[in-house]
């Protein structure tokens, strides 16, 4: 069920430098990305030229002009003041659910790690949650609870908590039964202390890529929903919710449907070059 | 040096590098030249890092990674190994020059019967049909004194014994009847008393056969016993080769002497003098009849699997009891016990007089400060994340709340009793080299100012020169500060050195006793023995020597319930008695025994000559 | 070993059966009052509720439901009226054709690419299918689906846009309806199965048993074939489950997308709806589906392993 990253002796003889060198570049260009979009999602709303609701221009996905940069979308609005607003949506929803997933799951995979029955509850437990596929245990609470952006949150970190907690609880359970932790535990510290002083600074490294990762399918599962209309709602949108309502300008490759597109690309993509180069490759994917 | 005719393998001028993360390229062997005629068996000795296995697999025009040869020539049986495009080298492989390596438990595949593993080479290059391949497979089972030769092929790895797959891989290389053999330190993970049924099954094979060997190795005594020269490696570059007996009697460089002296059979320390103490004392630490295991517990309340079985000692203040037995002995355990990770189904600990928990949680903190664990592996008994400081420092706050600037100096004074400078405070364990993490490790539990040392292999994880130094600082440490060392280990020669008294375990079981004195003399208990017997002396033709009176089959004997565990394995036994009846404890002269022969019947053994100490 | 893991899913199944009920108690509303709309006498509201069993506790309900799942009724639909196993049969079918074939598609060629990458670690191959991957993986689904049909549909005019026919009189109607939605699965399928076919063949390969076998002189077809792949088994099965349950979730954008008349549309239009039973159906189908994929790994997995299959 579970992959966690190995480090390899590479097989057969090749080029070490090439590989180098590519690492570095995608770990720069896929870094340079993820931060270009934290800075859109930090101040875009604040330089937009229009309100994201205003209909500025007559014409529908009118093209690029100098007042209106990307152009306008499927009513009139500035496409490019709704994906200033848009990002913000679309990378704090799905910084806030990642980081719930990471802390729940974590926490719990922790306590699994330290303890017998504990670990039976909780496997059980999360095995199930990771049973029900994810677009549907979405469509259904964010259905009838309402789509709101708590609801939305909570319900992104309700789907993607069991794979943190399956990663962090193997990675503890390899750590927890080396001889330094034996150490500890013939000195008679308590839980707590072993846990958080002689495991935890070991699985950083590890669980930061791990939450790369699931940053990546928590964007891609929000922008999935928010197609279905089951996302953040207007006037408000967040990327795959630009998709959705621009698309109707595909047809003629209106910048309204196309910049975000891309932009949802480029941010998983640049997140998924940086955890390649990091974990050196060898990373093999996940359940999304 | 070669004597006459042209050399089976020629190297000149070898040079291996690897390429770096940075693209940098790193030469880790340089300018080896040397050569091996037909018949010769050639031994490349050196420690971890010395490039030897490195140099037996450029033999077989392979290296490892992202290594390469870089310069000089590799030529064996006529064919430039270095040149040759990776198909041809394929053709050779197996079929010319064939390898055995050090785990054959990993290098057999797991998802494979043996059979077919054994005679793929023969296949592969065509050279027999399939039915000729296995009669040749068996017979060669047959040679290595395998066990059920006839049907051993149709097991999968997991079901053979590490032994016996060693010995599996070396019918696998032998199938082809290749020119050359590499041997790469296949006896090194066995026990000694495996190893010496190995080695010699090995030995007999390449006399027989008259097959050329390249032997690769760390064990200066091993390599004794099979090479007929050997080739000093150190830091990828040769410094001594010579005929066996030249490396061993007349070493002419200063690193070959200082492995040679490290092989060497140690000088005791000088007994302690006993602590001055009142008659009534109790000892320090004393265990009775102590049953350990997994599983559930039956109606008289002792644990399905049984690793200890009714285990009882004594260690006084300042004293060392060596415990040693081979893998699956129970050693570890016992240690484990000792310091509450694994609480016993039934029998008692005692620290000075007063009965221990059988687990941490209900020990109080004054009995947890007093009895400290030191581990094998340094690299995972050291946490990579926390500075050295960090680590040593610790139990000093847990166990004397010291904080601050006099935390900082007890840390540095602790390094500077395990003979580390205190700038090392700041590293992580990464940065240090093996013997290096070894002393933090010893200093950390130095830190909570213990009264006993459980030392579990402590020393066996390094390499041979580095581990005579940290034996010595033990010995000081013992001297300086009057501890109490349990120590763990399967080499007895180290507990030679260093115990007051040994224990020997034998499949959960202490079978014998014996302090320093009576260890040293004639009468031992038959497992005790075989285990002396069994440990490589550093002359040749010991092994040809080496009396096999004692033993009568490798496999530990299992499954049974009643009687001697020793029984299957043991030369003397009498069946009919040993299996029935748990052995009576005779106890003579600083010895205990438990044996149904006791120290009479043992006296009129045969092949008691050679079973006492070989001088 | 193999009846723990059958028990295990079992278990795993009936908490399942728990999570579906509890979720569609979420949805709550009454759906007595959904039908009857608001001008409804509450004599009339109070008798359907009753006749519904809404006014019962609802762990009563739930021993209900459950038991008329093992019996084989799966209720009736709210808003239809219709029994929700005759409503479901088709779009099950439906939806099994077009899964069964991203699955026929999708395995060979993920297996083929995902051993070929391994076995050419670190070569322009390696690096091209290796970006693929990564961009594929990267991209929500209804992104390739959208740019698929400005290509072929509106731009190409090859394909209609709409595979919502169920006319397949005629091969060229098959590859019509099929073709673009069984690409887009495809891809976001295979991306994940190559990831991880070629991780565990790199493992097998980097393997002592590997190195040993070279230094036979096995060639090296015979290497990966006969050395590395019996022992990577393990793992690619179990990826290639994963991503087949990746395509349970994957489906229902897709069906969306291209107005496929399988289960999971129904699912989209019973949750506007609140149409209860019928999601409650859907959702058991989905996740026992998913459980039956693991499960089946693990076996296979057990099956092919010498030290787990004679203990």
């Amino acid at each position: 069920m579970n992959t966690v990253p190995k480090s390899g002796v590479p097989y057969g003889a090749q080029a070490p430098k090439v590989r180098r060198r590519r690492m570095n570049v995608s770990l720069l260009l896929g870094g340079a990305t993820i931060i270009f979009w934290l800075i859109v999602a930090l101040v875009g709303p604040m330089v937009a030229p229009h309100a994201p609701g205003q209909v500025v221009d007559l014409d529908v996905f009118s093209p690029a002009s100098s007042t209106l940069p990307l152009g306008s979308d499927y009513l009139g609005r500035d496409v490019l003041s709704r994906m200033l607003i848009a990002s913000r949506f679309t990378v704090s929803i799905a910084l806030l659910a990642t980081l719930l997933a990471a802390t729940v799951g974590v926490f719990c995979g922790l306590l699994a790690a330290s303890s017998g029955w504990v670990d039976a509850i909780f496997s059980k437990l999360f095995d199930t949650l990771s049973a029900v596929p994810s677009l549907m245990f979405g469509l259904v609470v964010i259905g009838s609870l309402g789509a709101s952006i708590p609801v939305l949150v909570g319900t992104l970190a309700t789907v993607y908590s069991p794979g943190a907690f399956r990663t962090s609880r193997a990675l503890a359970r390899n750590i927890a039964v080396l001889d330094f932790v034996t150490v500890a535990r013939a000195r008679g510290e308590t839980l707590p202390y072993i846990v958080l002083r002689e495991i935890l600074p070991n699985l950083v490294g590890p669980l930061a890529a791990d939450f790369g990762l699931r940053f990546v399918f928590v964007t891609l599962l929000l922008s999935g929903l928010s197609f279905l209309g089951l996302g953040v709602q207007p006037p408000n949108a967040d990327l795959g919710a630009l998709v959705r309502e621009n698309i109707a300008g595909l047809g003629f490759g209106a910048a309204a449907v196309l910049v975000p597109t891309f932009a949802i690309a480029s941010l998983t993509i640049g997140m998924n070059m940086v955890i390649d180069a990091v974990s050196g490759g060898r990373r093999a994917g996940g359940r999304r | 040096m070669s004597l006459s005719g042209d050399p089976l393998v020629r190297l000149t001028g070898l040079e291996i590098s690897v390429r770096d993360a940075q693209g940098q390229d790193k030469i880790i062997v340089r300018d080896i030249s040397l050569e091996v005629q037909p018949g010769e068996v050639l031994a490349l000795i050196g420690e971890s890092g010395s490039g030897k296995t490195t140099i037996a697999l450029s033999m077989l025009g392979y290296t490892r990674g992202a290594c390469r040869i870089s310069d000089g020539t590799v030529e064996v049986a006529g064919h430039r190994l270095d040149s040759l495009p990776e198909a041809r080298l394929q053709g050779l492989r197996g079929r010319v020059v064939s390898y055995v390596a050090q785990s054959a438990a990993a290098a057999f595949n797991p998802m494979l019967p043996i059979m077919r593993q054994v005679i793929e080479p023969a296949l592969v290059h065509g050279l027999m049909t399939r039915e000729a391949a296995e009669d040749k497979a068996r017979g060669l089972f047959r040679a290595l004194a395998l066990p059920r030769p006839d049907t051993v092929g149709d097991r999968y790895p997991h079901q053979v014994s590490g032994g016996q797959l060693q010995r599996l891989m070396a019918a696998m290389a032998l199938i082809t009847d290749p020119a050359l053999v590499i041997f790469d330190e296949p006896t090194t993970a066995l026990d000694v008393t495996t190893q010496i049924e190995v080695l010699k099954a090995f030995k007999a094979v390449v006399r027989d056969l008259g097959t050329t060997a390249v032997y690769v190795s760390h064990d200066l005594a091993v390599v004794a016993q099979i090479a007929d020269r050997i080739c000093v490696l150190r830091d990828g570059m040769v410094q001594e080769q010579g005929r066996v007996e030249e490396i061993l009697f007349h070493p002419r460089q200063d690193y070959t002497r200082a492995l040679v002296a490290a092989a060497a059979a140690r000088v005791p320390a000088a007994p302690m003098p006993d602590l001055p103490r009142d008659a009534g004392d109790p000892p320090l630490i004393q265990m009775r009849d102590v049953v350990a295991g997994y599983g559930g517990v039956d109606a008289q309340g002792n644990p399905q699997v049984r690793i200890l079985d009714g285990v009882s000692f004594a260690i006084e203040r300042g004293k060392v009891l060596g415990v040693i037995g081979e893998s699956g002995s129970g050693k570890s355990t016992l240690a484990r016990v000792v310091a509450g990770l694994h609480a016993p189904a039934s029998g008692r600990v005692n620290l000075d007089g007063y009965t221990l928990e059988g687990e941490i949680r209900h020990r109080d903190k004054e009995q947890l400060r007093r009895v400290q664990l030191v581990f094998q592996n340094a690299d995972t008994a050291l946490n990579p994340a926390v500075s050295v400081g960090e680590a040593i420092g610790r139990p000093l706050t847990f166990f004397h709340a010291l904080r601050g600037a006099d935390r900082k100096a007890e840390v540095a004074r602790l390094l500077d009793l395990v003979r580390l400078p205190a700038a090392l405070a700041g590293r992580l364990p990464g940065e240090l080299s093996g013997g290096q993490k070894q002393r933090v490790n010893l200093a950390r539990a130095l830190a909570a100012r213990p009264d006993l040392l459980l030392c579990d292999e402590v020393t066996s994880a390094l390499d041979p020169v580095v581990a005579e130094a940290v034996l010595d600082l033990l010995i000081d440490l013992r001297r300086e500060l009057g501890l109490a060392y349990m120590f763990i280990t399967h080499d007895i020669g180290i507990v030679r050195a260093i115990a007051d008294e040994v224990m020997v375990l034998y499949g959960g079981v202490p079978v014998e006793l014996a302090s320093h004195e009576a260890l040293e003399g004639p009468l031992h208990h038959p497992y005790t023995r075989l285990l002396m017997a069994s440990v490589p002396e550093l002359r040749p033709g010991w092994l040809e020597a080496a009396n096999s009176a004692f033993s009568c089959g490798s496999t530990p004997g299992a499954g049974h319930a009643a009687g001697c565990r020793f029984f299957q394995r043991c030369a003397v036994s009498h069946p009919g008695l040993c299996d029935v009846l748990d052995p009576a404890v005779h106890v003579g002269a600083g010895q205990t025994i438990a044996c149904h022969r006791g120290f009479d019947g043992l006296q009129a053994t045969p092949g008691i000559a050679q079973g006492a100490i070989p001088a | 070993m193999i009846a723990k893991r059958v028990g295990g899913a079992l278990l795993t199944l009936f908490l399942l059966s728990l999570v579906v009920f509890a979720m569609s108690l979420l949805m709550g509303g009454d759906a007595a009052e959904a039908m009857l709309g608001q001008n409804a006498t509450p004599e009339a509201l109070a008798g359907l509720r009753a006749a519904m069993h809404l006014d019962q506790p609802s762990w009563q309900r739930y021993l209900g439901w459950l038991g008329g799942l093992l019996r084989g009724d799966l209720g009736v639909s709210l808003i239809t009226k219709l029994p929700v196993s005759t409503l479901l049969a088709p779009r099950l079918l439906a939806s099994l054709q077009l899964a069964g074939l991203t699955a026929a598609v999708s395995v060979p060629l993920a297996l083929f690419l995902g051993i070929l990458a391994a076995v050419r670690r670190g070569s322009l191959l390696d690096r091209v299918i290796s970006m693929a991957t990564i961009g594929v993986v990267s991209v929500p689904e209804f992104v390739i689906a959208t740019l698929m049909v400005l290509i072929f549909a509106v731009r190409l005019h090859w394909l209609p846009a709409l595979s919502s026919s169920r006319d397949f009189s005629s091969l060229h109607d098959v590859v019509r309806v099929f073709t673009m939605p069984v690409i887009c699965l495809a891809c976001v399928v295979m991306a994940q199965m190559i990831r991880m076919t070629r991780a565990a063949v790199c493992d097998a390969l980097d393997s002592s048993y590997v190195e040993a076998a070279r230094l036979k002189g096995v060639p090296p077809r015979r290497l990966v074939l006969g050395h590395a792949l019996p022992n990577a088994i393990g793992p690619i099965v179990n990826a290639v489950a994963l991503s087949l349950s990746v395509l349970l979730g994957g489906v229902i954008v897709i069906e969306v997308i291209f107005n496929y008349p399988g289960v999971a549309r129904l699912m989209v239009d019973a949750v506007s709806t609140r149409d209860l039973p019928l999601i409650q159906t859907v959702a058991m189908i989905f996740s026992a589906a998913y459980l039956m994929l693991v499960t089946s790994a693990d076996i296979v997995a057990i099956l092919c392993n010498p030290r787990l299959r004679h203990r």
